[in-house]
């Protein structure tokens, strides 16, 4: 696919679909790449951090620097594939995935107490300290059975995560 | 949700509740005890980010629609190109020539009353408006516009001022050709700004520099001595701040709504299906802009001038604002949105993040004490 094409061409478009196991219809990945190209200002290929950061919507939400960090810089088809996990017809497994990722900041599959801490600074900001989300975290971990010394594993996240009531669906808009 | 205070002195630009429009907190507050499950789970934040990435009602006000293609055939095509030639080679030609006559009549005018009528500011005042008036009636003719006032036209009174939803700097001229507003604007360079600094003095104009800080409180003393004058011209204001596609209106500043005046309402509404009027500032200059316009087939558009609003007892001047602006939206069908227009320019105040960490924070202290 061309890095700075204004149009799909249908091998493009069937290219993508295959990569993102057909969980976005053709007309679908045809609205992302009209949002891809409108995000994308000059056409560069890739979606810088800046150009995310002036939808006001993403920029104030708490976990946006952590998104960023997965989303800046991707091509067309990667950032469709980032965006399959909110499909509706996503596996669950496939969601807590992405849920992993965002914790595992480091990306060596574990995910200490040390990261589910920082991820739950940015969702409170100053207004719990440090103490009380410590104190929170190892009563609850201890309740589900883990210590404080423990790694989770995805294997541990899709465990305590999967049950009916995680909805994670954003539909894409189709003109 | 406490309604955001703000000081004179803060950067920060003053908007009504955003929750009060945005759709209500996916994050769900029961009160059950809390699990590792329910802390590890932050789904409903990310479906919040994700939602923004695939779409946002903020980018939507600046998208500029492109003229659809027309279906080429062997028929439609010669047509097109006629039409083209008709756009570029006559229509064109005969435009520049109207507003070039009409340039230097306004000029062999204008600067003689200018110079030699100094000491009579009466009569002086009185000839420069009608000279502005005409030359704007000649910007208006250069694009075939077609415009179509609806109202009782505006007369100049103390103590009122008038607001518009703001589409291009044309809207201004549409206006303008009508009544000679003072209007309000940002200081632009090149050749808009020597227009700025000359002609439009003579109307009585402020400006403004949006990146400077301490500049509010100079504009806002500004516009209430101009209000107050009783020689003055009308005052014209744009309080979106910025330029918007004409599809949605963005937050009223609340400048305009806290000098003690009479705001009368004027909406306007372009018919797309002759030219998309909206001044894209990101994606061409003024000058591309105007050449767009005098090489389409014309400018048509619809202008209300709507009654007249006093703020209301125990209102606040947003509350004042954005009443306003539900009244110009409803007539001249534009959605509204819960964005500051000059979030184009920056990024948004970090108070919004922060009631929604505010929020999580207190639903978890509080399941955590929960048995």
């Amino acid at each position: 696919m061309g890095s700075a094409s204004s149009t799909l061409t249908q091998y493009d478009i069937e290219d993508v679909q295959e990569h993102c196991n057909n969980l976005y219809s053709q007309q679908e990945i045809v609205s992302l790449y009209k949002r891809f190209c409108q995000l994308d200002r000059n056409a560069k290929g890739f979606i810088s951090a800046d150009e995310f950061l002036s939808v006001p919507e993403f920029a104030m939400n708490p976990l946006s620097q952590r998104l960023l960090k997965m989303v800046d810089g991707l091509n067309f088809k990667d950032f469709v594939i980032f965006l399959s996990a909110f499909n509706p017809k996503a596996s669950m497994p496939q969601k807590i995935e992405l849920i992993f990722k965002v914790y595992d900041s480091d990306y060596n599959g574990k995910v200490t107490f040390k990261d589910i801490m920082e991820v739950l600074r940015d969702l409170s900001g100053s207004f719990m300290s440090d103490k009380q989300i410590e104190e929170g975290l190892i009563k609850v971990m201890e309740e589900a059975g883990y210590s404080k010394d423990s790694s989770l594993l995805l294997d541990d996240f899709v465990k305590i995560l999967d049950h009916p009531g995680l909805k994670m669906e954003v539909e894409v808009p189709v003109d | 949700m406490s309604k955001l205070t703000t000081s004179r002195s803060e950067l920060d630009l003053d908007r009504p509740n955003i929750e009060d429009y945005l759709p209500p907190d996916s994050i769900q507050q029961p009160h059950t005890k809390l699990r590792l499950r329910d802390l590890l789970d932050i789904s409903p934040t990310l479906t919040e980010a994700a939602g923004a990435i695939v779409d946002d009602s903020f980018t939507r006000c600046f998208k500029s629609n492109p003229p659809e293609p027309w279906n080429w055939n062997i028929y439609l095509f010669p047509l097109w190109c006629l039409g083209v030639v008709v756009r570029y080679g006559i229509l064109f030609p005969g435009r520049v020539l109207i507003l070039t006559i009409g340039w230097i009549i306004f000029l062999s005018c204008y600067i003689p009353v200018h110079v030699l009528l100094k000491g009579h500011d009466k009569l002086r005042k009185r000839l420069e408006r009608a000279l502005v008036e005409l030359i704007c009636s000649f910007f208006v003719a250069s694009w075939t516009g077609v415009v179509k006032y609806h109202g009782p036209r505006p007369c100049a009174r103390p103590k009122q001022v008038f607001v518009a939803n703001h589409t291009s700097m044309i809207d201004f001229i549409v206006l303008e050709q009508m009544t000679a507003f003072a209007v309000i604007m940002q200081k632009h360079p090149g050749w808009v700004g020597l227009l700025q600094s000359t002609i439009l003095e003579s109307v009585g104009c402020i400006w403004f520099n949006r990146s400077e800080a301490k500049d509010r409180e100079i504009v806002a003393r500004k516009l209430r001595e101009h209000v107050e004058g009783t020689d003055n011209n009308p005052l014209l204001i744009f309080p979106e701040g910025t330029c918007v596609n004409n599809n949605y209106t963005v937050m009223f500043k609340k400048g305009a709504f806290e000098l003690g005046a009479t705001v009368c309402p004027i909406a306007i509404k372009y018919n797309k299906i002759f030219v998309d009027a909206f001044w894209n500032s990101r994606k061409q200059s003024f000058t591309t802009h105007l050449l767009q316009l005098m090489t389409s087939w014309a400018v048509v558009c619809d202008v209300w001038y709507l009654e007249p609003q006093n703020m209301k007892p125990g209102e606040t001047a947003i509350e004042f604002a954005e009443r306003v602006r539900s009244i110009i939206s409803i007539r001249a069908g534009l959605k509204m949105v819960p964005w500051d227009g000059y979030l184009k320019y920056s990024r948004p105040s970090p108070k919004h993040r922060e009631s929604k960490q505010q929020s999580f924070a207190e639903s978890v202290l509080r399941r955590l004490e929960e048995k």
